[in-house]
């Protein structure tokens, strides 16, 4: 069998998979976040937290537990790291430095999971399991809880509720995020995954001697690495490390679990609105982008343009035997269409196209299917303004599921759309005025610009994949990289709760013959097109001058 | 809306302790579960998937690539690779011990070069020259169009256990000499450590390369 067609069937085997568990685990998740029990174990953590998850919130209350929750995160994983050396159960490893452990605190809450530190040498089992796993569960509960605040902000009327954020919190991470971690993190172990408290003990090897290996409880976070699309790596490598992805099913598995909530939760969202059929409409938006991307990242790769990869004969470089460029692409364009950033091949390597790619993915805006949470928020406004769009080509007041898309509301979606590219270019520009940064890249020329462009559009979208090339272990990088993160993250939740509050007060506007059917093919190409307007405008000039410039001249 | 300092003093105090009370069932209850099944359902996968050679001695694991090198030399930055054993794909971004000097953990990491880096296509070139050098023998010309590009780029983790069995089959005829032994026998030994795609197209084919060397050290050992 070809590479390639081995490539394609493994495609076809994952659309399978995800086609499978859409239904269940979409109706499932609707049912967790509308359902009025409260399970004895969640009752139990009610109480301690001391909130009653009974009450409702308007959008203020919503958007303050949002970020108290993760305010508090943020500083208690700061503080975890900094007193690492005096803590048991951290191997010798010492306190982490002021400006690294905030840029992996931002990173952690802002699930970016962007990481500016040496794994298996910096961080201990108490920082690594007890800090950075516990955010990976819980940034993405707080991802899933805002985009449900939005979901019923549509679906709700004359009321201005949005649900408790406290109840929304638990509930993704009791009834989603565990149960499927628990099942998981069993299966990679099966495959090959370490899970072990064995710290650094020495191994006999081929040659005579012994190896030192740091063990830890890799599969547990692994899991829940990919699943909440976090990205965060045990080690170095990420999950190109035989430990954290040993073989190609693993590999698999693991694209599964970065895209299974994302696109399931179209689904939750079609039937908490009432309409299957809209969650359809985003699904087919979100599943077409993928397939686009994930078709031209095989060809570029396989292709493999670029003198070093001609020499070589293909774009192996920073790719595993066992995954191979098709296992590499469909993992890589995964990543970084969602939020995740997790890698098995590192992008710097792939080919000029290939890395513009991973870029253009994350500069959507995350969205195809986006993060957990994040992706079908950042989708719902890419709607509304594609809704927007289309009222003015013809003349009519915007609506979308029954509710008026007015001037407070579209506000709130243009602020959204332009906190990540700000961020993005701002930053970019600021590091090329300034002498020092410029001294922490790898490469140079074009790429050498894709490396800090790629940081910045890493960290604002809430990725954390790399092109790992940049030294971005200094303080300009961690302290801005840090900032991007956090404004990244939190800036466009408020417009999203703002926008949900603002809709749930709204009385339902009957649907006429000239209402925009949003849950025909047609709004998925308007709304694809939206998408692939809006980004290409806003990045095109930076990426000619990175990946283009680099793709063209291969 | 009251945004009264007892307020929002009140909600992150609720903030740190749903933290906490996360941390305890995420944090210490959940992994703690995982490790306690996964060792006793998968003990040796769970704990390194340790590899053993035929008199029961640890020689590694079957997931984490190694060197075959000869020793060092006065005046290498490098050694020589040992070529009585098949070589793994190189390594090229493998860092030092830099954050912590105490240990000499097994690190991981890739060049992160681009294609129009100078570096790596002096590396991909030297590499290239360098295999087909090492694996012509007397009676075996190796053409630069035999080698496979795993055989010349360096892995994602640098821990690559596997190569490519083009890479393998391609090393046969001067690890047999090196040997002693039939190029006959050393195909055989190839072939009965070459993975096919897991149910005919998951992953790619591959030969793990210290299983194969093991097995291969245990054959020479017989004599």
């Amino acid at each position: 069998m070809s590479p390639v067609l081995a490539g394609v069937l493994q495609l076809l085997a994952l659309v399978a998979a995800l086609g499978l568990s859409y239904r269940p685990l979409g109706d499932h998740m609707a049912r967790v976040y509308s359902s009025e029990k409260h399970l004895r174990p969640e009752k139990w953590i009610y109480k301690a937290i001391g909130a009653n998850p009974s009450v409702e919130m308007r959008w203020p209350a919503y958007l303050r537990g949002v970020l108290a929750f993760s305010a508090v995160s943020v500083l208690f994983l700061y503080l975890l790291q900094r007193v690492q050396g005096s803590l048991p159960g951290s191997l010798g490893f010492v306190s982490i430095d002021p400006d690294q452990a905030f840029n992996t605190a931002a990173s952690f809450v802002a699930n970016t999971n962007w990481q500016s530190y040496y794994g298996e040498q910096a961080m201990g089992h108490v920082v690594q399991t007890g800090g950075l796993a516990v955010q990976n569960f819980v940034s993405a509960a707080v991802g899933m809880a805002v985009a449900v605040a939005l979901v019923r902000g549509f679906a709700r009327s004359r009321t201005g509720e949005l649900g408790n954020f406290w109840a929304d919190l638990v509930r993704g991470t009791i009834r989603i995020l565990l149960p499927i971690s628990v099942i998981g993190a069993l299966v990679l172990v099966a495959c090959g995954a370490i899970q072990n408290f064995s710290g650094i003990h020495e191994v006999g090897q081929f040659g005579g001697g012994t190896q030192q290996w740091n063990g830890g409880a890799v599969a547990s976070q692994e899991v829940i690495k990919e699943l909440g699309t976090n990205g965060g790596g045990y080690f170095n490598a990420n999950s190109a490390h035989p430990f954290e992805n040993p073989t190609g099913l693993s590999n698999l598995f693991e694209i599964y679990l970065i895209l299974v909530i994302p696109f399931a939760l179209t689904r939750t969202f079609g039937r908490m609105v009432g309409s299957i059929k809209q969650g359809y409409a985003i699904l087919g938006t979100m599943a077409a982008i993928w397939l686009g991307f994930t078709a031209l990242m095989m060809w570029t790769e396989f292709a493999h343009h670029g003198p070093a990869f001609d020499i070589a004969g293909g774009a192996m470089e920073g790719k595993e035997t066992r995954f191979g460029i098709a296992g590499s692409s469909l993992f890589s364009v995964a990543t970084t269409l969602t939020s995740t950033g997790a890698v098995n091949s590192f992008h710097s390597s792939y080919t000029g196209f290939g890395g513009g790619l991973t870029m253009l993915g994350m500069q959507l805006g995350e969205i195809a299917p986006g993060g957990v949470g994040s992706g079908l928020y950042g989708m719902l406004i890419m709607a509304v303004i594609a809704v927007f769009i289309a009222g003015l080509m013809v003349g009519r007041t915007p609506e979308y599921l029954g509710k008026k898309i007015g001037t407070r509301e579209i506000k709130f979606a243009a602020c959204y759309i332009l906190v990540t590219p700000a961020l993005v270019l701002c930053f970019t520009a600021a590091s090329f005025v300034l002498d020092t940064p410029a001294n922490s890249m790898t490469n140079s020329g074009a790429h050498g610009f894709s490396e800090i462009l790629y940081a910045f559009t890493s960290g604002a979208n809430n990725n954390g994949s790399a092109f790992a090339g940049l030294n971005a272990d200094t303080q300009w990088f961690n302290s801005t990289i840090g900032i991007a993160m956090l404004l990244g993250r939190f800036l466009p939740m408020v417009f999203v709760l703002a926008l949900a509050g603002s809709l749930a007060e709204q009385k339902p506007v009957p649907e006429t013959a000239g209402t925009l059917r949003t849950e025909k093919p047609l709004f998925t190409g308007l709304l694809v097109g939206t998408i692939m307007i809006i980004a290409g405008l806003t990045y095109f000039p930076a990426l000619a001058l990175g990946p283009l410039a680099e793709g063209l001249a291969a | 809306m009251n945004n009264s300092v007892g307020n929002t003093g009140r909600v992150l105090w609720a903030g740190l302790r749903a933290l906490l009370v996360l941390t305890v069932v995420c944090g210490v209850l959940y992994p703690l579960a995982v490790t306690g099944v996964a060792q006793v359902a998968f003990p040796g996968r769970a704990n390194g998937s340790e590899i053993e050679d035929a008199s029961g001695k640890v020689v590694g694991s079957e997931l984490i690539g190694q060197r075959y090198d000869l020793p060092l030399k006065d005046g290498e930055e490098t050694p020589a690779p040992d070529l009585r054993w098949f070589q793994p794909r190189p390594s090229n971004g493998l860092g030092t011990n830099s954050v912590n000097t105490r240990y000499s953990i097994v690190l991981s990491g890739a060049t992160n070069r681009s294609g129009d880096n100078a570096d790596l296509i002096r590396w991909v070139t030297d590499a290239k020259a360098a295999v087909v050098e090492d694996n012509s023998t007397d009676g075996h010309r190796v053409k630069p169009s035999d080698v496979p590009a795993d055989a010349v780029t360096s892995s994602g983790s640098g821990l690559d256990p596997h190569i490519s069995p083009e890479y393998a089959r391609l090393q046969v005829h001067r690890v047999a000499e090196r040997n002693k032994l039939d190029v006959a026998t050393v195909e055989r030994l190839v072939a009965e450590h070459t993975d096919d795609r897991i149910l005919g197209f998951i992953g790619e084919p591959r030969v793990n390369v210290l299983a194969l060397n093991t097995a291969l050290r245990d054959l020479v050992a017989k004599g």
